[in-house]
């Protein structure tokens, strides 16, 4: 099965996508992980203003059958959160690069971001 | 150590399916995905390989006895093509297991009979039933069909339909009733049919020789496969226990009767843990199984704390997911029975959190 993987944006091994925007870095999960997940039926994200760190989990993605973290790719105050997921999770399976979104994240340090996966690189990972 | 494997196994990863361990045997978990498969049972059919399950075969003059002496439920009550819910318990009176037992249509002189105990346990079942027919002294034999046949579950409202058109004796098919099952031939094949399930739908559970498996899979062409994770969801919703999950003998001892299935208990038989339920029904239970939904977002899980409105801890779920068909969140959990009643508000903690959570009336979902 081959997945979409946008090269775009970065990539986390633990398979969140960061796409830049400026001093903004939106996240969400890669195509790969929606599928692996199953049907999403529960997000739970940080509030706006929240504070994450690089590699620390900010939220949990819940599928019919398992419970699983997600993992903040850059450091910096939650800008944004898609609470649009609250009533509709199931966009996290139908547009995991586009309305599946989760957070955007004001980076402290843009460098994070060159730390991360390129999407060849993504791809060799899940292959 | 290698799982153990259904005979049907690389044909579910043609079509897709991805597979878990369940009870030491790789099984398939999911197919087109579990809503879709789950929305298939309910409004329509589907069909699931649950060759896992164990198959014990009990014949010979004693079968009876040693039957009735090692599950709760009545044996002597079955007919030929009867069948009935059944645990098998400890000294103790705490569920080792659960099945159903099959009085076979076609036994011999005397009663044969077939039970299914839950995956992985055939045998240690295998063990305690010849343990037992050999200290009482009964003339009794005891096999392990595990790996001759398979099992396949067609389950849905179009069921019938289904196993009819498949059968070629159909119309007696169609016609069995609850509980009740008879040989049948399906492409081709010597199959044992009966109208029994785990998802809260009509549908009917085939045992079928391993070497025949292919062909009557085929012969359900066009119904949904669907895998375990279905299965879980449809059986949660319908309030249906799984061993290992809601009851397990070293980790979570409980007896039919906290686990709300003391009806499968008959107290005017005499087996194994007998006297102990006597005197729990007499005493009553501390703690019962009752069905929990979160009022607030969150999902339950198996092991979360279930605590009362002042916080303090008063029980665990023992299952839980988010219900497709009623988009609710839903558990089940044991709790002190003055907790036990509908509409008791619990809290549920979820990752820390308590999360406002209500009692509710099982099964949650009724066709």
């Amino acid at each position: 099965m081959s997945f979409e993987t946008p090269d775009d944006r970065k990539y986390n091994e633990s398979h969140e996508w960061a796409l830049r925007d400026g001093d903004t870095v939106r996240v969400g999960i890669s195509d790969f992980a929606q599928d692996e997940l199953g049907d999403v039926v529960f997000v739970e994200l940080p509030d706006v203003g929240d504070e994450v760190a690089q590699g620390e989990a900010f939220g949990v993605v819940e599928s019919i059958k398992a419970v699983s973290d997600v993992y903040a790719p850059v450091s910096g105050e939650v800008t944004a959160v898609n609470e649009a997921l609250f009533d509709a999770p199931e966009q996290v399976n139908e547009d995991p690069f586009g309305d599946g979104w989760m957070l955007e994240i004001a980076a402290v340090d843009a460098d994070e971001l060159d730390e991360l996966l390129t999407a060849d690189e993504y791809v060799d990972q899940v292959a | 150590m290698a799982l153990r494997t259904p005979p049907l196994r690389g044909r579910h990863e043609e079509v897709g399916g991805s597979f878990t361990d369940f009870g030491g045997w790789e099984m398939p978990v999911e197919f087109a995905g579990i809503r879709t498969e789950h929305e298939a049972v309910r409004e329509a059919v589907g069909i699931f390989d649950v060759s896992h399950m164990g198959e014990i075969e009990v014949g010979g003059p004693d079968a009876t006895t040693l039957m009735q002496r090692l599950t709760t439920n009545d044996v002597t009550a079955l007919s030929p093509g009867d069948s009935q819910y059944a645990c098998i318990t400890d000294e103790d009176g705490v569920i080792l297991d659960d099945t159903v037992v099959y009085r076979r249509p076609d036994e011999g002189e005397t009663p044969t009979y077939l039970f299914v105990p839950n995956a992985g346990h055939e045998d240690w079942m295998v063990e305690r039933w010849t343990d037992h027919r050999d200290e009482w002294g009964l003339d009794a034999t005891v096999d392990d069909r595990t790996e001759e046949y398979a099992m396949f579950a067609v389950q849905g409202p179009d069921a019938v339909e289904h196993v009819r058109e498949a059968t070629e004796n159909g119309s007696e098919v169609a016609s069995l009733s609850r509980f009740t099952a008879t040989t049948a031939t399906l492409a081709g094949a010597d199959c044992l049919v009966a109208r029994t399930g785990y998802t809260g739908e009509d549908g009917f559970e085939l045992v079928v020789p391993w070497d025949d498996a292919a062909d009557v899979w085929d012969a359900f062409d066009g119904v949904e496969p669907c895998g375990l994770g279905a299965r879980d969801t449809l059986r949660l919703e319908a309030g249906l226990l799984l061993s290992g999950q809601d009851f397990q003998h070293e980790e979570n001892p409980r007896t039919p009767y906290e686990a709300g299935i003391g009806f499968t208990v008959k107290l005017d038989t005499e087996f194994v843990g007998r006297d102990a339920l006597e005197a729990q029904k007499e005493q009553g239970v501390d703690e019962k199984l009752v069905g929990i939904r979160l009022v607030d977002r969150g999902i339950p899980r198996h092991g979360y704390d279930v605590t009362d409105t002042d916080g303090e801890v008063v029980g665990t779920v023992t299952s839980g997911t988010m219900s497709p068909t009623l988009d609710e969140p839903i558990g089940l959990a044991y709790v002190p029975t003055d907790l036990a009643s509908p509409e008791t508000r619990l809290r549920v903690v979820v990752r820390d959190r308590p999360k406002k959570a209500v009692v509710e009336p099982l099964p949650f979902y009724e066709r």
